[in-house]
């Protein structure tokens, strides 16, 4: 519950036509790109001020609710869906690019900018933002940073962590700090701007960014590679990157996700096949082609099936589509589809590509998988229908089974989609109960009164942020079928 | 459907919004982006995912048809881009059609609101002879002085907001029409290879003659038999994107069984927005034991213009030096309701393309909707004139001598928007531009 008069305070705090709580609001804004969760919020307020932030968090401490807040509501693990007696607050309106630093290759922008809309901006200035996620035509970088989002250029460029010079940030008791500079060196203390990042907006409402830029590759070479055998694309992969090649993109599709794409896209790919390797590789004109040249022999070399090489940007981007529509592909074949993304070492990524294999028979569940296999991160993708209950339950327990087997082989159980609501109880399950304790205890000693997306990565103790959000219909139907304990 | 405990559907009767399409939605939200509105608001509830979800709420008796759930379906241009980027291929358009229809209905707008559509769309337009009249007291009102007195009022606001913004926005009513001037069946000079229909059209008919003139003159060309049907109707789709389904349905049924009675190999269409409703005729009358083959048959045959003559090999006969176009720079807008609702974005840029001589470029966002959307651009006008902004700005950052486009609403809209800016860029029909430039 929260009290009418803290509603009405709130109300002054934005003003009028800044404040939402008709149903069909809360109604869209219990939900993100997450499945199956959902849970309305009290209200909506589209703070204008970083002071009209502050002056929200410092009533939330007060008057006890909690805050969500919330970018383009694209995200996977559950971060930006409400929890008990929250309000949700919106970011996505922040949306300037505020500044680019040509001179010191920095971007400061504020939380809303998309993805996409930055990348685009500095590349016209010959200038390059490397992290890609896969939403990032929507995903906005407050998201971005919040999540430590990753994506397609992990195993070269790195990820969002490694493109973050500071931020302004309101933190859980309303002061506003900037973190973090455009120096490139700063051991000035703690390093609090790396210990925000990620923190799945757990710690600190974002209200500037400041990004690191570098210049933009002055050439890329695009190639897809099929193989009869996954064993052997595995072996190309570690043989690349043993011979010190590292390329921008490296992509795998396994056998279901290219039967998916070819029903989908008609991309003329062989749908025998067990896997395909999507490689690019950027950087000098010269450099390129020795490498293409080395991946191309060194494929052939594990019995590639065939090796394309894209002469043209149109032909790269042909080739690039293989894998763009894969998530587009798999969606379309049942109404409900659970992406997740756990990582591996990549030596073991053929391992959990088995034992995914083996548990989805196990469970009767249709999967397939894609992903980053240059850093090891990959999608097992559930293909399912939230409708059918014993199905459902079904997909928790392959993908219980499915994290345990990533943290034995050394992996994680998310790589870059955030724990958030979706994943918390395996974070507890499986990650050493020093570290949880630890991560709870920092969260108690910034933001005590729990005012700050409460819930998210791990529970608190007691449970103040209220049971999972579930739809009222669905949460019994599972409960029942003893999902979700 | 899976209903909260004791909780009623707010939707009743026929055209309920599809369940299986409600729950498809994998709400990922990779639609935001491609949405002109929620590019205007930011806001989750003006955006195709947020629109989902609470037609999903009325459905599943959450939440009820309120003033606010019929604004934003109102608010909706139909452009259906977020079908274009949609993962689990949600056919949007049809939901928020379905949502129109169960509000126009029920009633649930406004008196005024409901009972214009209902003159409007439902009576003057399911008659054409009844719209061709109208038109004729229109193009009165245009070439006379009156004209100029409606000028003058606006000035001074003597009229309320909305009569002197459609007046802008009305289409130039052409002098004859073509259902008058076009004979019932057009034979070519060479050998026939093709027996098409042609659709009119309600607005192409009264206000484009021009362009179905060029559109015969291409076909011909081609070695196509024309046939003009004279008793066809407005096809019922700017009926159906506005709710008034029983109107709709009964202007297909007229046409199917019209069209049903001649010999031909395809309908051909140069108003994107009929062509893609025709395409609906089958699934439309699915139900319907008895209609559902022949209305099918109807369905099948029906082609864009651009996607006919590309499909079926057309070469532009062309003699370079009487190429009016020669050294022009040319782009292309692309119409919703042809590279959403049916996928057509090649066709017309190869065919362009093949006409010597001019330098194509591509237009920035062709793809984004111009805010002309049927009757959007008197409904919503200024929200329809913000959108209309953003294409004016990217056709002056192309900077072509040309702009093509293949659909009338797309005209009236971009043509508006180049004269208030007072942009000398000429805008035609692919019909017309391809009728120039092939000199026939």
């Amino acid at each position: 519950m929260i009290a009418s008069s803290t509603l009405s305070k709130l109300k002054s705090i934005v003003g009028q036509d800044n404040f939402f709580d008709s149903p069909e609001y809360k109604l869209v804004y219990s939900y993100d790109g997450t499945p199956l969760l959902s849970q309305l919020p009290v209200a909506i307020v589209r703070p204008q001020l970083k002071e009209q932030i502050s002056s929200i968090v410092q009533l939330a401490n007060n008057e006890r609710f909690a805050i969500v807040p919330r970018g383009s509501g694209s995200g996977l693990s559950g971060g930006s869906i409400p929890t008990e007696d929250s309000i949700v607050l919106l970011t996505n309106h922040w949306n300037k690019i505020l500044e680019v630093d040509q001179r010191n290759l920095a971007a400061w922008v504020e939380p809303g900018v998309i993805t996409a809309q930055l990348q685009a901006e500095v590349e016209s200035l010959g200038l390059f933002y490397p992290p890609d996620p896969g939403s990032a035509a929507i995903s906005t970088l407050g998201g971005n940073v919040a999540e430590n989002a990753g994506g397609l250029r992990g195993l070269k460029y790195g990820v969002t962590k490694n493109y973050i010079l500071g931020m302004e940030v309101v933190l859980p008791n309303g002061d506003v700090v900037l973190l973090g500079g455009k120096s490139v060196k700063d051991v000035a203390g703690y390093n609090l701007k790396d210990f925000l990042i990620g923190s799945e907006g757990t710690l600190g409402i974002y209200t500037k960014i400041l990004l690191k830029l570098i210049p933009k590759p002055e050439d890329s070479s695009t190639m897809l590679v099929f193989f009869d055998r996954l064993t052997d694309a595995a072996e190309s992969v570690s043989d690349i990157i043993a011979s010190r090649i590292t390329p921008a993109v490296l992509e795998f599709l396994d056998n279901t996700t290219i039967r998916c794409v070819e029903d989908y896209a008609h991309l003329k790919l062989p749908t025998a096949i067990e896997a395909l390797l999507l490689i690019e590789v950027d950087g000098h004109p010269l450099v390129i082609k020795e490498d293409v040249d080395k991946i191309a022999v060194l494929c052939k070399k594990h019995h590639a099936l065939e090796i394309k090489i894209a002469h043209d940007t149109e032909e790269a981007a042909k080739l690039r589509s293989a894998r763009k529509v894969a998530f587009s592909a798999l969606a379309r074949v049942r109404p409900t589809t659970i992406l997740e993304d756990v990582t591996v070492p990549r030596s073991e990524i053929v391992s959990m590509l088995d034992k995914i294999q083996f548990i989805a028979k196990k469970h009767s569940l249709q999967f397939g998988n894609f992903g980053h296999a240059g850093d090891g991160n990959l999608h097992p993708t559930c293909l399912t229908d939230e409708r059918d209950i014993s199905e459902i339950h079904q997909a928790e327990k392959a993908f219980d089974e499915i994290f345990t087997e990533a943290v034995l082989l050394g992996g994680a159980i998310t790589g870059e989609h955030g724990v958030g609501l979706a994943k918390r109880q395996f974070l507890e399950k499986l990650t050493p109960s020093p570290a949880i304790e630890m991560m709870r205890q920092i969260k108690k000693v910034l933001d005590p009164n729990a005012v700050l997306n409460p819930g998210k990565i791990f529970s608190l103790k007691p449970h103040c942020e209220g049971p999972m959000p579930k739809n009222p219909e669905q949460i019994k139907k599972y409960l029942d079928a003893g999902a979700f304990t | 459907m899976m209903m909260a405990e004791g909780k009623k559907s707010g939707f009743r009767g026929i055209n309920i919004p599809s369940d299986e399409l409600l729950n498809n939605c994998i709400h990922c939200g990779l639609c935001l982006p491609t949405c002109p509105t929620y590019s205007l608001t930011g806001l989750e509830k003006s955006s195709p995912r947020g629109r989902i979800r609470i037609i999903k709420g009325v459905a599943e008796g959450t939440l009820s048809i309120s003033r606010e759930f019929v604004y934003e379906m109102n608010f909706c241009l139909d452009c259906q881009a977020c079908e274009t980027s949609c993962p689990a291929g949600i056919k949007y358009g049809s939901l928020v059609e379905a949502a129109r229809a169960q509000i126009y209905q029920e009633k649930y707008e406004g008196r005024l609101a409901h009972y214009s559509k209902k003159i409007l769309l439902g009576w003057l337009f399911e008659s054409h002879g009844r719209l061709k009249r109208a038109a004729r007291i229109l193009r009165l009102i245009q070439t006379s002085y009156i004209q100029s007195l409606i000028g003058i009022g606006k000035e001074f606001r003597v009229f309320p907001r909305k009569i002197s913004n459609s007046n802008s926005l009305a289409p130039k009513i052409s002098k004859s029409y073509s259902s008058d001037t076009l004979h019932e069946s057009i034979t070519p000079n060479i050998h026939s290879r093709y027996k098409v229909i042609l659709l009119t059209g309600c607005v192409m008919d009264v206000a484009f003659a021009d362009i179905n003139e060029d559109t015969v003159q291409l076909l011909l060309h081609h070695g196509c038999e024309v046939i003009v049907p004279r008793e066809q109707q407005c096809c019922g789709s700017l009926q159906a994107h506005n709710g008034d389904i029983a109107s709709a349905r009964r202007l297909a049924q007229h046409n199917t069984e019209l069209f049903s009675r001649y010999d031909f190999d395809y309908i051909v269409m140069n108003s994107a927005g009929c062509g893609a409703y025709m395409k609906e005729y089958g699934e439309i009358f699915r139900d319907d034991t008895r209609f559902a083959e022949k209305a099918n048959s109807i369905s099948k045959r029906v082609r864009d213009l651009t996607e006919f003559l590309n499909d079926t090999g057309f070469h532009p006969a062309l003699n370079r030096n009487e190429n009016p176009f020669f050294g022009k720079k040319v782009t292309y807008h692309d119409a919703c309701h042809l590279v959403h609702a049916q996928h057509i974005s090649e066709q017309p840029r190869k065919l362009i393309k093949s006409i010597a001589g001019i330098e194509y470029i591509e237009l920035r966002e062709s793809t984004w909707c111009c805010g002309s959307a049927g009757i959007y651009n008197i409904t919503h006008y200024n929200d329809s004139m913000q959108i209309l902004r953003r294409k004016i700005d990217n056709i002056k950052q192309a900077g072509p001598d040309i702009v093509i486009t293949g659909n009338p609403g797309c005209l009236i809209q971009i043509l508006h928007g180049l004269n208030q800016e007072k942009m000398h860029i000429e805008l035609l029909h692919t019909a017309t531009f391809l009728r120039r430039a092939c000199g026939v």
